[in-house]
């Protein structure tokens, strides 16, 4: 099959849908590449070097958009230049990737459907483990935190790391991240590294580890209540916890030298985090750098796509973070599409086959052939993923309720037997009725019995747990001083007890010189 | 030899046998113990021969001289990597000579008591050979499922609950028949058939236990060897034996108790035997989605060589492929070129206790940087590599996060939680839980597959 890369056409795009890399392994995996003249050049991918990777230049636009499936990043549409809209450029039964958002873009869709297209969107594909790879929105909210803190220290006129030099004291940056989603937890890995000191917070509390694993700050709240909401997203809060939240922000806005906000709802605006109140309060020169401005902004004075100032602070609206690297971020919207176009090459001969059955496959076509089936069915998939650097969830707090429910309705009996009471009262009157029975002389020995298990216990727990396998080699041979039973019966007159008695000389010693010398021989190795 | 002069030397063998296991608490002191082990025993043995062996003295330093030779033998040629092995043939000769001195005191005409002592003295030889027998067999079986004579799963026979209490109630009937028995021959019946019994019920103990929890058995046969020594000092009235064997016996059953807790398991469920038959069959099949990715060589040299904190896990995996050689000299190129390079060992990883600490320091690897769990979970997040030889359930993430897991809320090494980690491994098959692994597709983990050994030592040249 052909793939067609065309080039983006969107104002200020400079991201392209394919890297040198992927098309050498789309071409290797048998697939012919058509690579629009021009397309990757804004990404500093040249034509010649689209051309080494094995793909053909096209000569026009329209003979990239004519290929069997067209990979791009932003959504198709109108080009001026040719007068068309660029879906009406696609051949019929043709398959599109690229981002759509399909849920503002409802006319696409029908467009789509109208032409017998097949559209997947990568920014509708499921996040559950299994398409982690694939995950594009996870790829670029990576690249926009990052790049989100370096326009923050190009606007802001000072050092991050706190120095000390001849010229006197520098403090450090203080920034604070709002969000912890994958945008969030590479600005504050990137602020980290620059030196800053990190603050961050999150409505859901599992990502506290997280936050903390990057030697940031969690802010927390005195407020018990979880913002998980579903498919690891953050859900609306309560409205006193919102004021507890606000509390928060305008006495970190009145600390802090930059807020990089990253907080949004799936399906609503944006919430409006920092008020003009709190832009107020901030020291001249300070720096917010809005990642929500496309959804409307976390802070009140954000204008999209720009940077304004406001009684000397900065707030950096731009919607095109992921754009402003462009290589980047094509070499790795390229590999999640190629992980996609790969999941659906399952035969590996060059062609993709859109199996509805697979629930990645499925999630992300929103127009099947002709057909528009978006909204996908919500899956049942049991390990549902956080967006996570790979951190540690969370067990259920339910199991836990229960548990601890349980245990309490278990009868006083039983907690008598599980206390540490019972054994002891056990082992009393044990104690007593042996004492009840038994003559001296077991009593004797009984004694240095019990004792020695004590002081067995008190000298093996000081016993270095490197040295456990020695530990039970000699022991093994301290254990054969049973032998001594067998050479008090050995000069018997009895030939039975005799020769019992040899036949356990005998075996004792395999074991005495056997367990010693073998200790020996692991312990030299010890001496490091 | 006067009476007070053989308890004085008994009495200084049993301090030096507590010293010995006393020096076992650092490296530096180790082999100072192990030396007032063999002269505790060595003065115990002699003076026993000097005061109580009047005649058969050929036969007595034929057989023992034919028994130290084979033992000398046998712990000159065992491989490290077969420790647990010998250990457990160890104890089972053990367990068969509190059998054979159990039944020549029986036999033995000379001792006669009576009244409560006897009765007392009848107990005593009683419980001496029955738990002599059950570790005898026990340490067989144990032994035929470390060396891989015997399978390594669970043998699992219908009502095996019932089969084990209905034995052991046919021992108390026995007993309370034996000691009232009036006729030698009778006794001597009964005495016979408590020991078949208890045979078969050592081997039906470890039979039913999966190769998983072997760290466990084999501490406890350890643990039943020495008590086994302390009911042969009752019988014989010897106070050496009983300090010997009390010691001895608390000892395994300390092993015991950190090994269960290591796997967060209860000692009786591992008695009972069965990994996962409790319950944990119906999650013990699933399978976590995901991909497996892979790497080659040259790759992971490029990822060592790039890093700056290393952590190896080595499981029993390393043992079976003989790799600690080949890991030892990776780490040893890496310390060189100034990287972190630590070991993490997980308390049952491998199939004894301090197993892996052991094969570590047969290949030199410096124990300052071989550390327990406990002292280095805490690190992961800051690991840049961690390379998993041949573990697997002691690195599966399910016993944190899946309440229903077979192996849930065993303390696990947090491999996933550093930055890359590598896993070396044969197939993909399960491991001895029968638990999948979802470590294995996690975003940060590569397998290289393929004999552990092979791969190190390529590894090693790559580096």
């Amino acid at each position: 099959m052909i793939i067609g890369i065309p080039a983006e056409i969107h104002p200020g795009e400079k991201r392209v849908a394919a890297s040198p890399e992927v098309v050498k392994k789309l071409v290797d995996a048998g697939f012919d590449v058509v690579v629009e003249p021009g397309a990757g050049v804004a990404a500093s991918f040249g034509d010649d070097v689209f051309l080494e990777a094995g793909a053909t230049i096209a000569k026009d636009t329209a003979r990239t958009w004519s290929a069997d499936i067209v990979i791009k990043v932003r959504p198709p549409e109108h080009n001026s230049k040719l007068g068309r809209h660029e879906i009406e450029l696609m051949s019929e039964g043709a398959c599109l990737i690229s981002f759509l958002w399909p849920a503002q873009n409802q006319d696409l869709l029908q467009k789509f459907a109208e032409r017998k297209l097949t559209a997947l969107a990568m920014d509708s594909i499921p996040r559950i483990s299994r398409a982690q790879k694939l995950d594009a929105l996870s790829s670029m909210a990576n690249i926009g935190g990052y790049r989100a803190v370096i326009e923050a220290s190009n606007l802001f006129g000072r050092f991050f790391a706190g120095q000390i030099t001849a010229a006197g004291k520098v403090p450090p940056a203080k920034v604070l991240v709002i969000g912890a989603g994958v945008a969030g937890l590479a600005a504050i890995g990137t602020a980290k590294s620059l030196g800053a000191i990190v603050r961050a917070f999150d409505t859901r509390p599992e990502v506290k580890d997280q936050i903390q694993s990057m030697d940031a700050e969690f802010l927390e709240l005195e407020f018990e209540e979880d913002g998980t909401g579903e498919g690891g997203y953050a859900k609306v809060m309560s409205k006193e916890f919102i004021e507890a939240e606000m509390a928060l922000f305008a006495r970190q806005a009145y600390e802090v030298d930059i807020i990089i906000t990253t907080a949004l709802i799936p399906g609503k605006p944006a919430p409006k985090l920092i008020t003009n109140g709190m832009v107020k309060t901030m020291r001249r020169g300070s720096v917010i750098v809005d990642l929500a401005a496309e959804q409307g902004g976390n802070c009140e004075a954000t204008e999209p796509g720009k940077v304004v100032e406001s009684q000397g602070v900065y707030i950096v609206g731009y919607t095109d973070l992921p754009s402003r690297l462009a290589p980047q971020a094509s070499q790795l919207y390229a590999t999640n599409i190629y992980n996609l176009i790969m999941e659906m090459n399952q035969e590996n001969d060059g062609n993709i086959v859109v199996d509805m059955e697979d629930d990645v496959i499925r999630g992300a076509t929103v127009v099947n052939n002709g057909e528009v089936t978006w909204p996908p069915p919500t899956i049942a998939v049991g390990a549902e993923r956080k967006p996570s650097f790979g951190g540690q969830e969370i067990k259920s707090r339910d199991g836990e309720k229960k548990a601890s429910a349980a245990a309490k309705e278990a009868s006083g009996i039983a907690r008598f037997l599980k206390s540490a009471w019972f054994p002891v009262i056990l082992a009393g009157l044990a104690l007593f009725g042996l004492g009840q029975v038994a003559p001296p002389s077991f009593m004797g020995h009984f004694t240095v019995f019990v004792l020695s298990c004590f002081i067995g216990y008190m000298v093996i727990w000081n016993v270095s747990p490197s040295l456990h396998t020695p530990l039970m080699s000699v022991t093994n041979a301290i254990s054969s001083i049973i032998v001594l039973g067998a050479l008090t019966q050995i000069s018997s007159t009895s030939t039975l007890i005799y020769i019992l008695a040899a036949i356990a000389v005998f075996i004792t010693c395999i074991n005495i010189v056997g367990g010693f010398s073998v200790t020996q021989r692991m312990l030299q190795m010890f001496r490091g | 030899m006067s009476p007070s002069l053989i308890t004085v030397s008994y009495l200084g063998a049993a301090a030096l046998f507590i010293l010995a296991l006393g020096g076992l608490s650092t490296n530096d002191t180790a082999r100072r113990g192990n030396l007032f082990g063999i002269i505790g025993m060595a003065i115990a043995v002699g003076v026993t021969i000097a005061a109580f062996v009047t005649r058969h003295y050929e036969i007595l330093i034929a057989v023992m001289i034919a028994g130290g030779v084979i033992g000398f033998i046998l712990a000159r040629r065992v491989q490290m990597t077969q420790m647990p092995e010998l250990v457990a043939i160890l104890h089972s000769l053990v367990g068969l000579a509190a059998v054979l001195i159990g039944f020549a005191n029986f036999l033995d005409p000379s001792i006669v008591f009576s009244g409560t002592e006897k009765t007392i003295h009848d107990i005593e030889v009683f419980v001496g050979i029955a738990i002599g027998a059950l570790t005898f067999t026990g340490s067989v079986i144990a032994y035929g499922k470390l060396s891989g004579v015997i399978g390594g799963q669970p043998m699992l026979l219908p009502a095996r609950h019932w089969l084990n209490l209905a034995m052991f109630i046919a021992v108390i009937v026995i007993a309370v028949k034996f000691v009232g028995a009036t006729d030698l021959d009778q006794a001597t019946m009964l005495l016979l058939v408590m020991t078949v019994i208890a045979l078969l019920f050592g081997i039906h103990m470890v039979a039913a236990i999966g190769g998983a929890d072997m760290p466990v058995v084999i501490s406890m046969l350890n643990s039943y060897s020495g008590w086994a020594a302390a009911a042969t000092g009752f019988m014989l009235s010897n106070d050496l034996l009983i300090v010997t064997g009390a010691l001895v016996g608390s000892s395994g059953a300390i092993l015991s108790y950190i090994m269960c807790r290591a796997m967060n398991r209860h000692f009786i469920g591992v008695i009972a035997g069965g990994f996962g038959t409790a319950g944990g069959s119906a999650t013990a099949g699933t399978t976590y989605e995901g991909e497996v990715q892979t790497i080659d060589i040259p790759t992971m040299a490029q990822l060592l060589n790039s890093a700056k904190e290393v952590m190896v896990v080595p499981g029993y995996g390393m043992a079976t492929a003989q790799a600690q050689h080949a890991i030892a000299d990776i780490a040893r190129t890496l310390i060189d070129k100034g990287v972190n390079v630590r070991f993490g060992i997980h308390p049952v990883a491998g199939r004894m206790p301090g197993h892996m600490n052991v094969l570590l320091a047969e290949a030199r690897v410096p124990y300052d940087i071989v550390f327990e769990m406990d002292e280095i979970n805490a690190d992961f997040p800051n690991v840049d590599v961690s390379i998993v030889v041949g573990a697997n359930d002691t690195v599966n993430p399910l016993a944190q996060e899946d309440a229903e897991s077979p192996i849930a809320g065993m303390p696990v090494l947090e491999v996933w939680k550093g930055h890359t980690t590598v896993v070396l491994k044969r197939g993909m098959a399960a491991g001895y839980a029968g638990v999948d692994n979802p470590l294995f597709v996690r975003d940060n983990t590569r397998m290289l597959f393929g004999d552990a050994r092979d791969s190190l030592e390529a590894l090693a040249k790559a580096l």
